[in-house]
């Protein structure tokens, strides 16, 4: 059974085709019905983990850490739905797009920081419900542990495993075994699906911080 | 690592945005609080609405800022220097050939370059000529070393940059490249083809004027898979690298996310293109 989808996402009917969709400013050329715009899970990993029926325990009006917010596209989405929300970006031109949605969006919190440094930002981070993660870098695993801090006992982390950023010749399926069992140390696996055919050699993943 | 500073708003104003927006550039905690909490306990703000009002407010500001100061540091100061080690070596040959020119009229020896510069700098003849000839040797020694500082400098700089362009390129071809185009964004914004013929403007121009060959190369050149690849494949090669390079740049202008496969992508490229026998297309 699909699990229900958090307040303040909704499917809306856009040209014929059904996807999700958020109440906000339209930020990348995305459909709008009313006030309600397209929520690409082409575009958007949390999106697609979503729209693939993953159960990721958000309600909305969570606090959200999001690591690798990139131009904003799906944080604006999760902004959106969501609570105070601090969206951690490393690369500056992209985090030029980012200002912008934010911008519009008093709950969104910009920060050019280096997510694999979480001492830069824990002076601004509050304790957060929900970690998003979604960073193309080497050594995802290890990001994932170094924000475990953020998350308070029963909070979410929802992460896009890119295999490629691992290890570009290795088989997707022993780069997400590795990374798995890497969280493990530090999380407790709720649900792991690939992401395709949204994302190629993705893995969605939804975990929860162990008992310290 | 510098010490643990507290929240974010700890001791500030909650009207001075300007040192707000630089505690959260600059702060440091080593584990996250009830900050909303805490603002409100400390009389930072009313509430926490006004707490959440005030983090926007700084966030942004110090976000704008730091992007601002990162673009400024990262390509412009690539050009910079990259073009200061271009005149370095530069001026370090061009006076070493005087250094040459005027120690074979003394010392009856043959060297040339900055390497005989270093031998004339080291002698200990002592004449008025030889004091004179030795400081300028001198000179030309500092100047090279200044070159191969600029080019250390480059090497660590570059990667940060253009990320992509200089796992593809390497650190010192990618900053020529980005000085040529006179920057990250207008490299990021040409086509292939005028990548490849980067460099090269004096053949592309004697070439549109008629008579002269289309140049197939420009400064990309000097990387290895081309300048590496047999005459008849070099211009295939160099469109291949070319091709790679220019979505390199976009990506590290547009995105700033690194994508390992382009080098793996280019390596196939230029592996098919040299095994080829002739003419097989």
């Amino acid at each position: 059974m699909t699990p229900p989808l958090p307040d303040g996402v909704e499917r809306h009917d856009f040209d014929g085709e059904t996807s999700l969709a958020t109440r906000g400013h339209p930020e990348y050329g995305e459909a709008t019905d009313g006030e309600w715009r397209r929520w690409n899970p082409h575009r958007s990993k949390l999106g697609a983990m979503l729209a693939l029926g993953m159960d990721t325990g958000l309600d909305g009006g969570e606090t959200t850490l999001y690591l690798g917010a990139a131009a904003g596209t799906t944080v604006s989405h999760v902004a959106d739905f969501g609570g105070p929300t601090y969206a951690v970006e490393f690369a500056p031109r992209p985090t030029r797009d980012l200002l912008d949605v934010a911008e519009r969006r008093p709950n969104l919190f910009p920060l050019l920081k280096d997510a694999r440094k979480p001492e830069t930002y824990a002076h601004v981070v509050e304790p957060v419900d929900v970690v998003v993660q979604d960073v193309a870098t080497r050594g995802q695993a290890r990001v994932a542990a170094l924000n475990n801090q953020f998350l308070t006992a029963d909070g979410r982390l929802l992460a896009a495993i890119k295999a490629r950023s691992e290890d570009v010749t290795a088989d997707p399926e022993a780069v997400f075994d590795g990374v798995l069992s890497e969280l493990e140390d530090d999380f407790e696996m709720l649900e792991t699906e690939q992401l395709d055919p949204y994302h190629e050699d993705h893995l969605g993943v939804v975990a929860r911080p162990l008992e310290q | 690592m510098t010490e643990d500073t507290g929240g974010w708003f700890a001791d500030l104003y909650p009207d001075d945005e300007a040192a707000a927006a630089e505690r959260i550039s600059d702060g440091r905690a080593d584990a996250p609080a009830d900050w909303p909490r805490r603002a409100v306990d400390a009389g930072f703000a009313a509430d926490t609405d006004e707490y959440y009002e005030r983090l926007h407010a700084a966030t942004t500001t110090a976000t704008e800022a730091a992007v601002t100061e990162r673009e400024r540091a990262d390509d412009q100061q690539l050009v910079h220097a990259v073009r200061a080690m271009a005149d370095c070596e530069r001026t370090a040959n061009e006076l070493a050939e005087r250094v040459a020119e005027w120690g074979g009229s003394r010392y009856g020896e043959s060297g040339s370059g900055v390497a005989y510069a270093r031998e004339v700098a080291a002698r200990t003849d002592d004449e008025g000529a030889d004091r004179a000839l030795r400081s300028l040797a001198e000179r030309v020694v500092d100047v090279a070393e200044q070159a191969d500082d600029l080019r250390g400098y480059i090497e660590r700089t570059a990667p940060a940059a253009a990320p992509n362009l200089s796992m593809l390129a390497g650190p010192v071809l990618a900053a020529r490249l980005v000085s040529l185009a006179g920057g990250l964004e207008p490299l990021a914004k040409k086509p292939s083809g005028t990548v490849q013929v980067l460099g090269a403007e004096d053949a592309l121009f004697a070439h549109l004027r008629g008579g002269a060959p289309s140049p197939k190369h420009g400064i990309i050149f000097t990387h290895e898979y081309v300048s590496g690849t047999r005459r008849e494949e070099r211009g295939s090669a160099a469109r291949a690298l070319a091709g790679k390079l220019t979505i390199a740049a976009r990506v590290d202008h547009y995105s700033g996310d690194r994508r390992p496969e382009l080098q793996r992508d280019l390596n196939e490229r230029i592996e098919r293109i040299r095994s080829r026998g002739g003419d097989d297309r």
